[in-house]
This record gives structure tokens, sequence and C-alpha cells, in this order.
């Protein structure tokens, strides 16, 4: 089983790196960028059987912290 | 009972020679080098060090390999039995993300690394690793670090504040710190992180001692001899 699990910083944490990131896009010239948040995008192949539980886990013990991100899974057809 | 201390050193540990070398010079005994691999720590520690670098290449997040590697598992549980902890800058980071400190240290507010001595306040003179300095106290001690922007949420740093937690503030913005904190103690008190090198300055030829006095307190706080 494929499964994406997307980490993003929560709403109200400052984003040094998005910020910059927004800055460098309006050096390049494009306009109407009004905000950008980076994060991090994990694809994970898992055994079929994997609970959604287990998941949860993996996320909250290592894949995201929890003090400053969240976390979304996503389960892709294969 | 001569002090018997230990310094844990996890692949891309760079600070952790000056560390050995403080905590010898400074507190004496017997300086244990552990592996980030061991699954346990010697017996008998007075004293716990959790040093600078860029463990595990910082994969991940900062810290975040380092704290599930297994001699992290020994450390919390040392931690929970009171023996002290002091965690240095990657060493801070590792300490929040093994939950030991509370919050997290995210990339410097101004994305670049920030290399220099900063001048550092004492908020708090009656924790184990900060008795030997006045409170509000300036003293000056070097920051190296890109991921040294702590964040807690707001009722965390209430708390934190409230509880005398704080033990250094930095006295000029460094690195867009929430409340400009740079080092925290945890709910007992046995366990601090800061980001500045308090083992980068013991001495004269390194440009200062403001650092030696954190581990005089431990030193003297264990009732033990050099």
């Amino acid at each position: 089983m494929k499964v994406r699990v997307h980490v993003s910083l929560k709403n109200g944490v400052l984003d040094p790196q998005g910020r910059a990131i927004h800055h460098a896009l309006e050096g390049l010239g494009f306009a109407g960028v009004k905000d950008v948040r980076a994060g991090r995008l994990f694809e994970l192949d898992v055994a079929d059987d994997t609970s959604d539980e287990a998941l949860d886990e993996m996320c909250r013990k290592l894949l995201a912290n929890m003090v400053i991100e969240n976390y979304r899974i996503e389960k892709v057809a294969a | 009972m001569p002090f018997t201390s230990a310094v844990i050193t996890f692949p891309g540990s760079n600070c952790d020679r000056d560390m050995a070398v403080a905590v010898e010079e400074v507190c004496g005994g017997t300086v244990h080098r552990v592996w980030h691999g061991d699954a346990s720590l010697p017996e008998g520690l007075d004293f716990i060090a959790v040093p600078g670098g860029f463990s595990y290449g910082d994969y991940l997040r900062s810290g975040a390999m380092a704290a599930r590697s297994p001699i992290m598992q020994a450390v919390v549980e040392a931690a929970g039995r009171g023996v002290p902890v002091l965690g240095v800058c990657n060493g801070f980071q590792i300490l929040t993300e093994a939950g030991l400190l509370p919050g997290a240290l995210m990339r410097n507010a101004g994305i670049r690394f920030v290399c220099r001595e900063v001048p550092l306040k004492v908020e708090n003179s009656q924790s184990l690793f900060t008795q030997r300095y006045f409170k509000d106290q300036v003293i000056t001690i070097p920051v190296a670090h890109h991921d040294g922007n702590y964040f807690a949420d707001a009722e965390t740093l209430d708390r934190l504040e409230g509880e005398g937690r704080v033990a250094f503030r930095y006295a000029e913005p460094v690195n867009g710190s929430q409340r400009d904190i740079a080092g925290v103690l945890n709910e007992a008190g046995n366990v601090l992180g800061m980001m500045p090198h308090p083992e980068r300055m013991i001495e004269a030829a390194q440009g200062g001692s403001d650092g030696r006095k954190l581990f005089e307190g431990v030193l003297a706080g264990l009732n033990v001899s050099a």
C-alpha cells in the first residue's frame, strides 16, 4: 500500500523558509503570490494490512513534530 | 566519590570533545564518552551532556533522528531519576525532540546561520545549572546554529515563565526565538537545554570564561569532589 504523508507547519507558526521562498518568487517577477508555507511530503510503501492507528503513530512519533506541525495521511490507489 | 559524567556522541556530533574537555576541566573526575548506539549508560552518573553538532546530518528535523537513537531511551530514563542533563545547541534540539523539554527549535528567523558571541541574561539563578550566576547577570557565550529559533505556544511560554523555567534569555535579538528564550529547564529542574555553547567559554584562552560557572554549579549542586 502506498501512502503519502503531508507534513505542514501549524497555523500561527512563523515559517522563515516559506517567507524566503515567497520573496524569491517575487524576485523572479511572479506577481500576486500572497503567502508561501513550506512543508514536507513522505511517500511510504507499507504492508497492506497496516492499520490507520499505526500510520497515525508513525506520524506522531517521528514524521511530524506535533509541537509545530500538522500531518495529513493520504492513501494512494495502487 | 569523584564526579562521574557522560558525554553522548552521535554520528555528526562535533562539540562532543569540547564538551568532554570542559566537563573534565571544571568538574574533574571521569568523563565517559558514550556512543549513540549503546543501549545503556555507565553506572552511577552524576551528569550527562548531550553536545552540539549536526547529528544524523539534521535529517528530517534537527535532533529528530538522534532523539530516537538507542542511547536516548537511557538518557530519558536517567533524567526521570533526577540525573542532571545538559543539552547544548544540537543537544537542546535533541532534548526537545525526545520530549524531555517543551517547545521546538525552528530555522532562524533571518534564515542565516548565526555564529557569534551573544549577550545572555540569566533569568533564573536558582537552578542547579545557574546557581553560580546572579539573577539578571549578563554573560557572554557564543552561539553557532541554523535552527535556534525557539517556538512554543503562548500557553506553554506563559507556564515556563511563571515557573521560572526560562534559564537564559538573549539580551539582544539573535534568531527570532519566542520571547528571546535561549535556554529552558524541565519541570523538575534537572534538565537544561540551551542554544549557546557554555563549553566554549571556560577559560581566558577561549576569549572568556562565562560558561565555566554553569559547570561549577552542576558540581557544587551534587556535593561530590572534583
